[in-house]
């Protein structure tokens, strides 16, 4: 009896070694860590874009890796970044220690980012960014290549990019008020919230404004969360100014866009306001956020390139709602990681590595090709302009979200004009029309 | 300008008035510095998203039904968790902290951490004096109005009033003179919570619904019972406004500076604190020692 129990503890606590040392032991699949604030949309967008890419991928059978098929296994990982920022090193360092996962998707805020990003650097694992734009995220590449090559940027583009984008949006939205509604020199009040990924922008937002013929009526700045923008609202109704230029990532881009609205307050809104992006948007706020612009990545209807509606298709099918720019996880993994992977037939990060920063590759939302700085050292950045990356100017038309942008637009005066298939002309707010037809 | 500011101020103190008189009561009376007085202001803003948005009532409906869920809710509350400490006062801060933190966890397990928001009880807006106002920050204002006047009124006419004012005035004495100071303390709860609920409802259509909804509002809540005087419903009142008016001057008068009307309103109360420890309509801390 007494021998019986030594054996059988014995045995237990072998398969208790076994299994917690060993995970990987004869595992047969590809494990990807998706991690984001799971909790919120960005993070369901990380998890849906990963799942329907892992779904696609093992229904025609998996990964071919040398001479063998390897499954994709998600780990989902909740970041709780925009809560706190241990909690996204907590969650990376389980996901790499405990899950021993072999990539990792994902990440949203800049400041958890860079957290994580360290963290996947000390385990040598390629960690793809679908979510952070600082430029810094990538530049750390070039200052510190050994040690920060493992890292990529899937989406966004950086801030630099994103601002000239979004300027791009206000001159166009500028000239269409200009020409539709006759005002002579148009005034633009800037309202961002206050974070640091909006300083640079604001600075170069009241560069850009008078260049392109156009004048700053005021900066406000509310904070992330504010709830209540009456005062704001009111103070550039009194500049009469009949654009604002938004830079909202916070829950203030429903506040400002609600009350802006209920208000009636004769401007419109162009720029970027992530809560626009999302398909709630306007439950969001009651309907109000009606002629709201925004810069986005996707958009039902709009067509980057022929991938475009696929995706949009299947993801719409599978999850009932439009992907925000985190599901860019799809992407990551289909056709990126999984093409490389089977181009070097192997897992190793540092064989993935120089093929994953030369080749180009179509995603559903444009051509991506990896940038290096002027001095030619890799940066694992975005490409940023026509037949690459441009991103798409989105509105809530009539409670639906249309893409409105590119729409003949012309990099360089000499330049191809680009129109996206799908994209619809910019509608001025009929009270907009009414006050300035009088 | 001044029209605005003046305005703006009316209404920001009205929100900070409602939720504030709640919390000073029940501080006042029992001694509770109950943190997750705004967590029940929050479960009450969710309670009528349900109802509006996801049951299609009107929103006086989930009004009706919000308030008297989240003042049992409170009570269920204060019976479990804050009865058996509230001989301990710090206990009964971190426990309400534990509550808060825990209600917070709840709804984001429910709702998630989307933003929502819910339909106006009375929709649209009118312009006063050039300042466009929404009916809804009207009805925040004359609803502070009259939470202020009821509440007097159950202060100093009727037997209840009697003895919440003397369980205030002496917990001790109160209870030798046989009242039930433990009931007083959970009816006060009662009427605390059932506050918090009631602005809830009449504030929620101008904020956004999230499950850290109520920490912003908390902050501006203590700020405003410190400064007026803590347990002091009077003082309440005044410091609500005085911040409102602080927070609406920031705004017009530095807009590059807007994010920083939270900190210069608690600017306002560490100054005044400075000068007067008690608050504006406070007892000295001697004193009540």
């Amino acid at each position: 009896m007494n021998r019986c129990r030594i054996l059988m503890t014995t045995l237990v606590a072998f398969f208790l070694v076994v299994t917690i040392s060993f995970p990987a032991l004869g595992a047969k699949t590809i494990k990807i860590g998706v991690i984001g604030p799971m909790q919120f949309v960005q993070g369901k967008g990380h998890w849906n874009g990963a799942t329907l890419a892992a779904e696609e991928v093992n229904a025609r059978g998996g990964v071919k890796v040398g001479n063998k098929k390897m499954k994709i296994e998600l780990v989902k990982a909740d970041s709780n970044e925009f809560l706190n920022v241990t909690d996204a090193t907590n969650a990376m360092e389980m996901l790499l220690s405990r899950d021993k996962v072999d990539f990792v998707v994902g990440g949203f805020r800049s400041e958890a980012v860079f957290a994580m990003q360290d963290i996947a650097m000390d385990y040598k694992k390629i960690f793809i960014g679908a979510g952070a734009s600082h430029s810094k995220l990538c530049l750390r590449v070039a200052e510190d290549y050994d040690r920060y090559k493992y890292w990529f940027r899937a989406t966004p583009f950086n801030e630099k990019f994103l601002g000239r984008t979004s300027f791009i949006h206000l001159a166009t939205v500028g000239a269409i008020l200009k020409k539709s509604l006759n005002i002579p020199k148009v005034k633009v009040a800037i309202v961002a919230e206050k974070a640091m990924w909006v300083e640079p922008m604001i600075a170069a937002a009241k560069g850009f404004i008078p260049k392109v013929g156009m004048e700053v009526a005021g900066v406000w700045q509310p904070s992330q969360a504010a709830t209540d923008v009456t005062a704001e609202l009111s103070a550039i109704q009194r500049t009469e100014a009949p654009l604002i230029f938004t830079i909202f990532s916070a829950s203030v881009g429903i506040s400002f866009a609600r009350q802006a609205g209920e208000l009636k307050i004769p401007a419109v809104q162009v720029g970027i306001n992530v809560e626009a992006q999302k398909d709630g948007f306007l439950e969001a706020t009651q309907g109000m956020g009606n002629y709201v612009m925004t810069l986005n990545t996707f958009a039902r209807g709009v067509e980057v390139n022929e991938l475009s509606k696929p995706f949009m298709d299947k993801y719409i099918k599978r999850f009932g709602e439009t992907p925000t720019y985190t599901a860019e996880t799809y992407s990551a993994i289909v056709y990126n990681l999984v093409p490389v992977i089977e181009q070097a037939g192997t897992l190793d990060a540092d064989k993935l590595i120089p093929i994953m920063e030369t080749r180009e590759f179509k995603t559903p939302s444009g051509r991506v090709k990896m940038v290096s700085t002027p001095e030619g050292k890799p940066i694992h950045e975005l490409k940023w302009g026509p037949g690459y990356q441009t991103s798409l100017g989105v509105q809530w038309q009539d409670g639906k979200l249309v893409g409105v942008w590119p729409n003949k637009w012309k990099a360089a005066p000499k330049a191809p004009e680009i129109t996206y298939k799908g994209i619809v002309p910019y509608k001025i707010p009929p009270w907009m029309i009414e006050k300035y037809k009088k | 300008m001044v029209l605005d500011i003046i305005i703006a101020g009316l209404i920001n103190g009205s929100t900070y008035a409602l939720l504030a008189i709640g919390f000073s009561l029940i501080f006042g009376v029992a001694r509770i510095v109950n943190i997750a007085h705004t967590a029940f202001y929050m479960v009450a803003s969710y309670c009528i998203y349900l109802i509006t948005q996801k049951l299609g009532y009107h929103p006086t409906v989930g009004m009706l039904v919000a308030v008297p869920l989240v003042t049992l809710l409170g009570l269920i509350c204060y019976k479990l968790f804050i009865d058996p400490i509230r001989e301990h006062e710090a206990a009964v801060l971190i426990g309400t902290i534990a509550l808060a933190i825990a209600i917070q966890e709840i709804m984001l397990l429910i709702f998630t951490g989307d933003y929502l928001s819910v339909p106006a009880l009375i929709q649209g807006y009118f312009t006063l004096f050039g300042v466009k106002v929404f009916h809804q920050q009207l009805l925040t204002f004359v609803a502070a109005l009259i939470i202020l006047g009821a509440l007097r009124m159950l202060l100093m006419n009727t037997k209840l009033g009697l003895a919440i004012r003397s369980t205030a005035e002496d917990r001790e004495v109160a209870n030798l003179m046989g009242m039930n100071e433990s009931r007083v303390a959970m009816i006060t709860m009662g009427v605390s919570v059932g506050l918090a609920a009631f602005t809830g409802a009449v504030v929620v259509p101008l904020t956004i619904v999230n499950p850290f909804m109520w920490m912003h509002p908390l902050i501006m809540m203590m700020a405003v019972v410190v400064l007026g005087g803590l347990g002091s419903i009077k003082g309440s009142f005044m410091g609500a406004y005085i911040l409102g008016f602080a927070e609406a001057l920031v705004v017009f008068l530095i807009p590059m500076g807007s994010f920083l009307k939270g900190s210069v309103a608690l600017s306002i109360m560490i100054l005044v604190l400075l000068i007067r420890p008690e608050g504006l309509f406070g007892i000295a801390f001697e004193e009540e020692r």
